[in-house]
């Protein structure tokens, strides 16, 4: 069993967030690291192989990340915590991409890999458009499994639940598939101080768009259907405002309030 | 802002990341409540030991991490800094696995080192007596020879872990001379071992101290680590090492104090300004900085030494009396910066402040500290420029 795991390196949310001048984000001058979200469709991934054993033969966790230089640490981190080996697309013509762009190498990367499931996170914590597992799976003419809550494998039976805000449903797909999972789907494990070590005999290839037949003219900035226009620092936050209750009106002065944030 | 680091390969630097995530998911979370309530961390310890931080100083053939020094104790002051008593622990642990690694055959190392080392089990270290702690050759816990084994008769003060521990170094008297010392290691399921209540400490509250009985503890002869009279050195030598944890840990606890009083100077203002846009505050607080990165400065020279076989223990005594004093200066003065506030149990610098305290005072008093540098100083200390043989 072939897992393929797309992840993402994402500036640090702790610290101070930057754009380039073209509005992109700055994924240089910053700390970054493996994608939050992304840390449980590794967790899922290695669940499934450990399910696997020895009865699924020699099962395989493979981390795909498309990324500047640093984008290796996103992998890295996921080998520690399990996965067998990275590929790593980096290309300089890539920069700028939207999710359609994106979905485009990923879904070209994945196909030069073996891939029984490819799993994928919910969504970035950077760009946040949650997106790309269903253009992956459009792409790669595979059926998508995506949000899922609780992941089960069943042969070649995937079954995933999937919490809706009105309803819970269930949803199989037969392999080769492509699964994202959400952040209610386990809690990610922590690497080991071994799997630190183990880590750096795993393998990593680093690919380039030529190496995926992928033309520049079809990624990037100017190639992207979306782009940020503007930005703006969020504003300093302010002493918000104190109800006080010495003559009785506090409840409604609070009501007012939530009344005029439209929390109620 | 936690500490910059300069780790030795990519692996210590991915190491103490993973350390510090850790901390601020697992172990920061819980800490004020436990060391409130007086609840010991035996889960922290688990997830610590299943992630294999609690053998980090021992080969990886007898299952450790095979960390130098250098790497291990900036991992104590990580942890330090969120949850002395955690990080006390895991140096207490340490600690306890010392004399079977140095002195044990290859037989009982094979035996229980992995466990001890993998971190399903915590260990304790039984030295101090209740009127022997700085002169342990005065210790009266007895073994007496029994056939094929030793009879273990006697009271072991301020044992950390007392109680919770899966295991106990103790070391224990087998003859008469003063330095007529063993080691054992004794499971805490044996028969005749109990633990009187915790101590009610001033601060590591978290963290469970008591006295260990031993009333007729018989053990094996396989349990005795070491040759007959070789404990007090074996004992000596573990605390040399333990004192380098203390110091590293100390360093942390600072730091955190540090971190906390650079956090609220940034935010308090009076007069119309920032409290650390006034000069009198600001020296305060460069103070404390300085006092921080000269103790970790301190123990990281020790440990580097240690880390290349040379000798260490004066400079491991150095190291502990400089940072825990460092430890004492800079929470007492974490709390004068936090005024009023830093006085009360809403802010956590009281509590590092009394964490402290207990710093200056266990793995040797740092009165001891001084008088083991005294006696090197006596004898000379070396002037030998080396080249590192590493």
């Amino acid at each position: 069993m072939n897992i393929v795991v797309c992840v993402k390196y994402v500036p640090d949310a702790t610290g101070d967030r930057k754009f380039e001048s073209d509005n992109t984000v700055d994924r240089e001058g910053v700390d970054g690291l493996l994608s939050e979200l992304d840390e449980y469709a590794v967790e899922q991934s290695l669940q499934l192989k450990e399910k696997l054993g020895s009865d699924g033969g020699d099962s395989e966790v493979t981390v795909l990340t498309i990324g500047p230089a640093g984008a290796v640490d996103a992998i890295r981190k996921a080998l520690q915590m399990g996965a067998d080996k990275g590929v790593h697309v980096q290309d300089d013509a890539i920069a700028g991409s939207d999710a359609f762009a994106t979905s485009l190498v990923l879904a070209e990367a994945v196909k030069k890999l073996p891939h029984d499931l490819v799993v994928c996170g919910m969504a970035s914590t950077d760009g946040g458009m949650g997106v790309v597992p269903a253009m992956l799976s459009e792409r790669l003419g595979l059926p998508g499994a995506t949000l899922g809550s609780s992941i089960e494998l069943d042969g070649q039976t995937l079954k995933i639940r999937r919490d809706g805000d009105t309803a819970t449903v269930t949803v199989e797909a037969t392999l080769p598939a492509v699964l994202s999972v959400t952040d209610q789907s386990g809690e990610a494990r922590y690497p080991s101080f071994k799997g630190i070590m183990a880590a750096k005999k795993k393998p990593v290839e680093t690919w380039s768009l030529a190496d995926l037949g992928v033309d520049a003219g079809q990624v990037g900035l100017e190639a992207s259907y979306t782009a940020v226009e503007e930005t703006q620092a969020r504003p300093p936050r302010t002493a918000g405002e104190i109800v006080k209750d010495e003559d009785g009106s506090g409840a409604k002065a609070l009501v007012d309030f939530l009344v005029s944030k439209k929390f109620v | 802002m936690p500490a910059r680091r300069l780790m030795p390969t990519p692996e210590a630097a991915d190491l103490l990341q993973l350390v510090r995530d850790v901390s601020a998911k697992e172990l920061l979370p819980a800490a004020a409540d436990a060391e409130a309530t007086e609840r010991f961390p035996r889960e922290s310890f688990r997830t610590l030991g299943r992630m294999g931080l609690l053998g980090l100083p021992y080969p990886e053939k007898v299952g450790g991490g095979e960390q130098p020094y250098e790497v291990y104790l900036q991992v104590l002051e990580e942890l330090g800094s969120v949850w002395a008593s955690v990080g006390v622990g895991v140096s207490v642990h340490a600690l306890s696995c010392f004399a079977l690694f140095t002195a044990g055959t290859e037989e009982q190392r094979q035996r229980w080192l992995p466990e001890m080392l993998g971190g399903e089990l915590l260990g304790a270290y039984c030295l101090s007596e209740p009127h022997a702690g700085s002169d342990p050759a005065a210790m009266r816990t007895r073994a007496e020879r029994d056939g094929d084994g030793y009879v273990l008769t006697g009271a072991k003060a301020w044992t950390t872990h007392g109680g919770q521990a899966d295991f106990y170094t103790v070391m224990a008297r087998t003859g008469d001379e003063r330095g007529a010392i063993s080691c054992f290691l004794v499971p805490a399921d044996a028969e005749g071992l109990s633990s009187d209540a915790p101590e009610r400490k001033m601060g590591l509250t978290g963290s469970s101290t008591t006295t260990m009985r031993f009333d007729g503890v018989r053990v094996g002869v396989d349990r005795r680590i070491g040759a007959e009279g070789q404990g007090l050195r074996l004992a000596l030598a573990a605390l040399d090492s333990g004192r380098l944890g203390i110091a590293a840990v100390a360093t942390g606890l600072a730091q955190a104090a540090l971190d906390h009083a650079v956090a609220y100077a940034k935010d308090r203002e009076t007069f119309g300004r920032r409290i650390i846009d006034h000069q009198g505050l600001a020296f305060v607080l460069a103070d404390m900085e300085a006092a921080v990165q000269s103790a970790r400065a301190t123990y990281l020279a020790a440990a580097r030494l240690r880390d290349r076989g040379l000798p260490f223990a004066t400079e491991a005594s150095v190291a502990k009396l400089v940072c825990t004093d460092n430890a004492m200066k800079v929470t007492t003065d974490a709390v004068q910066v936090l005024g009023g506030y830093g006085y009360t149990r809403d802010f956590p610098v009281e509590r590092f402040m009394r964490e402290a305290k207990v710093m200056q005072i266990f793995e040797g008093t740092n009165q001891i500290q001084r008088m083991v540098i005294g006696r090197a100083l006596d004898k000379g200390t070396s002037a030998r420029i080396e080249a590192d043989p590493a």
